[in-house]
């Protein structure tokens, strides 16, 4: 720098300030993301928290200016998140152990691996279209039994993604030494491979049910809404997010308390979810 | 293995070939169970395009081409196009990405770059938890809370200034009613920040150290190492994750229906209520009535899936070879 020309020691200024400027405004973008999640998460504390109470977890949804809660809803989306992951689960876990597993030649895992990480983010309300008309159309009735399909098809591609990546983390040498014993293929996956990414694969279906337990927009036309409680997977059936949907757009002030109350339920367990997830992965990580 | 064993292996070879026969069923069951489960995975998305393409097959029929740039929606004289709702996706997610895109590469640069070590992981996490809180959430938000504030301050903000300009000004003018597509295209940028900064944090912790040091040895400054080598390095996982964020956007339904105002009239001004492909299907479908009217939302449903089904293509492949020529090195 002592021998810096003052036409030099102008560029070397220009970076810095460059660079300064660029970081500044780095730092600035972090700044805005985590100001919205602050404000998102303010909003639905304070307004959520002065609609809790314990009518919500006990009473059906009334009508509008009538008391109530929202206990046919909670029961209707624990029924249908339960149904689907159930259906879900197990198609998820033997399609991603083909593509682990048996996969490692061939067309087939890859182009199932590329199609699956489509559906991962396919749009939710196009999965509930198709359920409408595969199933709702066919059956002339909207049913919880086809929202819980609907989200199936949301935990299906979530579970093959983690069973398939969770297994592949698995090093071929157990698999070898299983083989090694003497053990048939079907009995190494099962006895052992499942075994060592249990945890892993625990996770995947914890994302899933995190997921679809907020999901609105494949029930619209699948399990539509139900005034009462139900407990008929054949009829159609209340869950938290379309009631919310349904309640936050009335012009009722009830109603939108009622809402609040059932956002703070379906964020807090979505977080809760999430929060169990990650420390579960964590701690087999450690 | 020392040498007396292979007597044993000997003895037991007879049964061992027996039980192989017996095992080797049980192989040949699981791997073709679970090859049809990875079959009906693969098949799923045929299946959706096929049953989306028949049923909206009277539409299809009734309307030809021209129902994509019609801008018609009238259900009582049972007319239907989809230009207003098709524009509608198209610029809100564009506003999501013009507004998303800087930032979530500021939030890639902060957490690889700039961030000490002992905020990396709760930084990250906290954007991260954008991503897990339900859509339908950021739509109340938006009605509730947003747009109030945003029509008192920001939008006459922009219509006194940015509305007056020539060119740009016509997509600012108009009533600041806190509600329309600036509003949905700003909170689909929240909504995708989150998905495209981890994939850009993700693409940029894969450049080789070596050619970061090299490039701070020659003096470089950080910027330009990030501008200069590891945003070419990356290019193609960047790509990826913002066509990714694009996917996203595209088909975000409840956080849109709140806030974008369900008109079925085309706009040129950002302030104004517009209509979505998703959202038109969470308002009108369930209360459709008549084939036609059933068909032709299931139509925009079926062109929502296949604009989405190309940007996640795009984008998976885009990443696909990053990861190639990651792998190729290693």
């Amino acid at each position: 720098m002592r021998h810096a020309t003052p036409e030099i020691q102008r560029i070397y200024r220009r970076r810095q300030m460059a660079n300064r400027f660029h970081l500044f405004m780095s730092f600035f973008g972090m700044v805005f993301g985590l100001f919205w999640l602050g404000w998102i998460l303010w909003t639905l504390l304070v307004n959520g928290f002065e609609a809790l109470s314990w009518s919500l977890l006990t009473k059906p949804t009334p009508a509008p200016g009538g008391e109530g809660g929202l206990a046919n809803a909670i029961l209707g989306s624990v029924m249908m998140a339960g149904l689907g992951t159930l259906i879900g689960t197990p198609v998820g876990i033997l399609a991603g152990t083909y593509l682990a597993e048996f996969g490692r030649r061939g067309w087939l895992a890859p182009v199932t691996r590329f199609v699956n990480d489509i559906l991962l983010s396919a749009p939710s309300i196009v999965l509930g279209l198709f359920v409408y008309t595969v199933f709702v159309a066919r059956m002339h009735h909207f049913s919880g039994l086809a929202g819980a399909l609907a989200l199936s098809l949301i935990v299906i591609p979530v579970v093959v993604r983690t069973t398939d990546d969770m297994l592949r983390l698995v090093p071929d040498s157990l698999r070898e030494a299983a083989i090694a014993l003497g053990a048939p293929r079907w009995k190494m996956i099962v006895l052992v491979a499942y075994r060592a990414a249990r945890s892993g694969i625990a996770t995947g279906i914890l994302l899933a049910v995190a997921r679809i337990s907020g999901e609105t927009a494949p029930l619209l036309f699948t399990a539509l809404n139900n005034q009462f409680t139900t407990w008929d997977i054949n009829a159609p059936m209340a869950n938290l997010p379309v009631v919310i949907f349904q309640f936050a757009m009335s012009p009722y002030d009830d109603w939108h308390k009622l809402a609040w109350g059932g956002a703070i339920l379906v964020t807090l367990s979505v977080l809760g979810i999430n929060v169990a997830a990650r420390l579960l992965f964590r701690q087999k990580n450690s | 293995m020392s040498p007396p064993q292979v007597h044993s292996v000997e003895r037991t070879s007879g049964q061992g070939g027996k039980v192989r026969v017996v095992a080797s069923l049980g192989d040949r069951f699981f791997e073709w169970l679970t090859r049809g489960f990875a079959l009906l995975v693969l098949l799923t998305l045929g299946g959706i395009l096929l049953s989306l393409v028949v049923t909206s097959a009277p539409s299809i029929k009734a309307f030809g081409l021209p129902f994509l740039w019609s801008d018609d929606w009238d259900p009582v004289r049972d007319q239907y196009g989809a230009l207003i709702p098709v524009y509608g996706t198209l610029v809100s997610s564009l506003v999501a990405l013009l507004i998303a895109v800087p930032v979530s590469f500021g939030i890639a640069i902060f957490l690889t770059e700039m961030s000490p070590n002992w905020l990396k992981r709760p930084l990250g996490t906290a954007i991260e938890l954008l991503a897990a809180i339900p859509s339908i959430i950021y739509g109340m938000w938006g009605l509730f809370s947003f747009a109030p504030v945003f029509s008192k301050t920001f939008q006459p903000f922009l219509i006194s200034t940015l509305g007056q300009l020539p060119f740009v000004g016509p997509l600012f003018q108009g009533p600041p009613l806190g509600i329309g597509m600036l509003t949905a295209g700003i909170i689909l940028a929240i909504m995708v920040i989150p998905f495209i900064s981890s994939v850009m944090r993700d693409v940029f912790e894969l450049v080789p150290a070596v050619l970061k040091e090299s490039a701070y040895g020659l003096g470089a400054t950080t910027w330009e190492v990030v501008w200069k080598v590891v945003l070419p390095y990356t290019r193609a996982g960047v790509m990826g994750g913002v066509m990714l964020g694009l996917g996203r956007a595209l088909g975000e339904t409840m956080a849109v229906t709140f806030v974008i105002g369900n008109a079925q009239h085309l706009n040129v001004s950002l302030l104004a209520p517009g209509n979505s492909i998703a959202s038109s299907l969470a308002n009108e479908f369930a209360e459709a009535v008549g084939d036609l009217y059933t068909s032709a939302l299931i139509e925009l449903g079926l062109l929502l899936f296949i604009i989405t089904t190309i940007v996640l293509a795009l984008a998976k492949l885009m990443l696909l070879r990053l990861g190639r020529r990651e792998g190729m090195k290693s």
